[in-house]
């Protein structure tokens, strides 16, 4: 405010813009290493909860989450940043994986996927992980925000049977055998047309996807 | 001091209700009041982040000289944030779940940083803490209701998604089943238009009340939101 002290004070306030700034980073610090480990349990809970909606843990006996496949990126099932698989076994055999993937052609964008493929190559369920679709129209995609809760819209994608024709994976409007909530088709195609590419893709890639010994 | 805290709460609540009066932090309010669970969650949280930073902003108001005290504050918001975020994270997960997408939206409220200013800065502890969670409330308030007319106009219900916060309850289907839905509601516009009812009915009852007593000088205008 003075002349002659404008840069003594902003010299004080820079120390004392300082101490705050190390004060409350540190506070921030301590608490982020202070709930890291519960909230990494946290995160690995939800995550094999998401994948016990659609591969029954009665499949499998191995340590799903830890037994993963990092994938590149892979355009083809809309993995522009790569994913995951993460392989089920039986007594060491392969049975099922589950797979991330995502539509790049929602309503609103990206929408993001697992699937779960079996041995044979049935599809054993499907569920979205994330998605923007506009809310009580295009959302049913996600069985949390479905109406019809005895049967969910996704709930189609649940156990079918390896090596249908490819055109099932379409909406009915488009000749294939998906319902979908008339003025809101656009959010159930991105999913469905997903979900047949994740289908071929794990078809082609099967020798390496189902590999025997553990990643 | 107790007639002095209920002004406050009085104050937060109805007088300067921060979202039909004061239209601050219209951002998060607009984009997340599609119903009722949403609107009301957000505001919990908002009202939880607004007592803690009034708190400890006047706790500190001593110690921040005046010519940084805005970059200080938002040093205060922000850690508290991303504290209650953590904590949320990982000791109360199924809140999290529920609130946890909203929690880092507060820091982007202008109305955090505006009850610092214009309160906190100047008061004590308590009386601080009592004006953030009285704003705080008054925006559960808003947006329990700008988020019920939406989803009833656009849905034909009330509490939807009410099962994601309280397991086994129900959305109650106050309008006939084969209710078409009207999705303007739901959409953006629905928020600014339903919003715009609200401030006129606060406006009319405001109006009727002061038609009775000698008319009030007119409030200067609210800042616009950041």
């Amino acid at each position: 405010m003075q002349e002659p002290t404008a840069g003594r004070l902003s010299f004080n306030n820079a120390l004392i813009m300082t101490a705050f700034t190390l004060v409350f980073t540190a506070l921030m610090a301590g608490t982020y290493l202070f709930t890291h480990e519960a909230i990494e349990k946290n995160i690995a809970e939800e995550k094999l909860l998401l994948i016990n909606a659609i591969l029954p843990q009665a499949l499998y006996d191995n340590a799903l989450l830890e037994d993963v496949l990092a994938l590149p990126p892979t355009p083809e099932i809309g993995l522009d940043d790569g994913g995951h698989v993460w392989r089920a076994r039986r007594q060491g055999e392969p049975v099922a994986l589950v797979i991330e993937a995502a539509a790049p052609d929602g309503y609103a964008g990206r929408i993001d996927l697992i699937v779960a493929v079996a041995q044979d190559g049935g599809l054993l369920g499907v569920r979205v992980t994330q998605h923007h679709e506009t809310p009580g129209l295009g959302d049913y995609i996600d069985p949390k925000k479905d109406k019809n809760k005895e049967r969910p819209w996704i709930s189609q994608f649940t156990n079918r049977p390896a090596d249908l024709p490819k055109e099932t994976w379409r909406v009915r409007k488009d000749g294939g055998e998906i319902d979908s909530v008339s003025g809101a088709t656009i959010s159930a195609r991105a999913v469905t047309e997903a979900v047949g590419r994740v289908l071929a893709y794990v078809a082609q890639h099967h020798e390496r996807l189902f590999a025997k010994e553990p990643a | 001091m107790n007639t002095r805290l209920l002004d406050i709460v009085f104050n937060g609540v109805w007088k300067n209700n921060a979202g039909l009066v004061q239209l601050l932090g219209m951002c998060p309010v607009l984009a997340i009041s599609t119903n009722v669970v949403n609107g009301a969650s957000l505001g919990i949280a908002t009202a939880v982040v607004m007592a803690s930073s009034n708190a400890t902003a006047a706790a500190l108001r001593n110690l921040i000289p005046y010519e940084i005290r805005i970059p200080v504050f938002i040093l205060i918001i922000a850690a508290l944030v991303t504290i209650i975020d953590l904590a949320l994270n990982a000791f109360l997960h199924p809140l999290y779940l529920v609130l946890g997408i909203f929690v880092p939206l507060i820091v982007t409220n202008c109305l955090v940083l505006a009850r610092i200013e214009a309160f906190a800065a100047k008061n004590g502890v308590i009386s601080s803490a009592v004006d953030g969670a009285a704003m705080g409330g008054g925006l559960v308030l808003v947006l329990s209701v700008l988020g019920g007319v939406r989803e009833l106009l656009g849905t034909g219900a009330l509490f939807n998604g009410i099962e994601l916060v309280i397991p086994g309850a129900h959305p109650i289907h106050l309008l006939p089943h084969d209710y078409p839905g009207f999705l303007l509601a739901i959409l953006p516009p629905g928020a600014f238009i339903v919003l715009g009812c609200l401030v006129a009915a606060r406006n009319w009852s405001d109006a009727r009340k002061a038609a009775r007593v000698r008319p009030q000088p007119i409030r200067p205008a609210a800042e616009l939101n950041a």
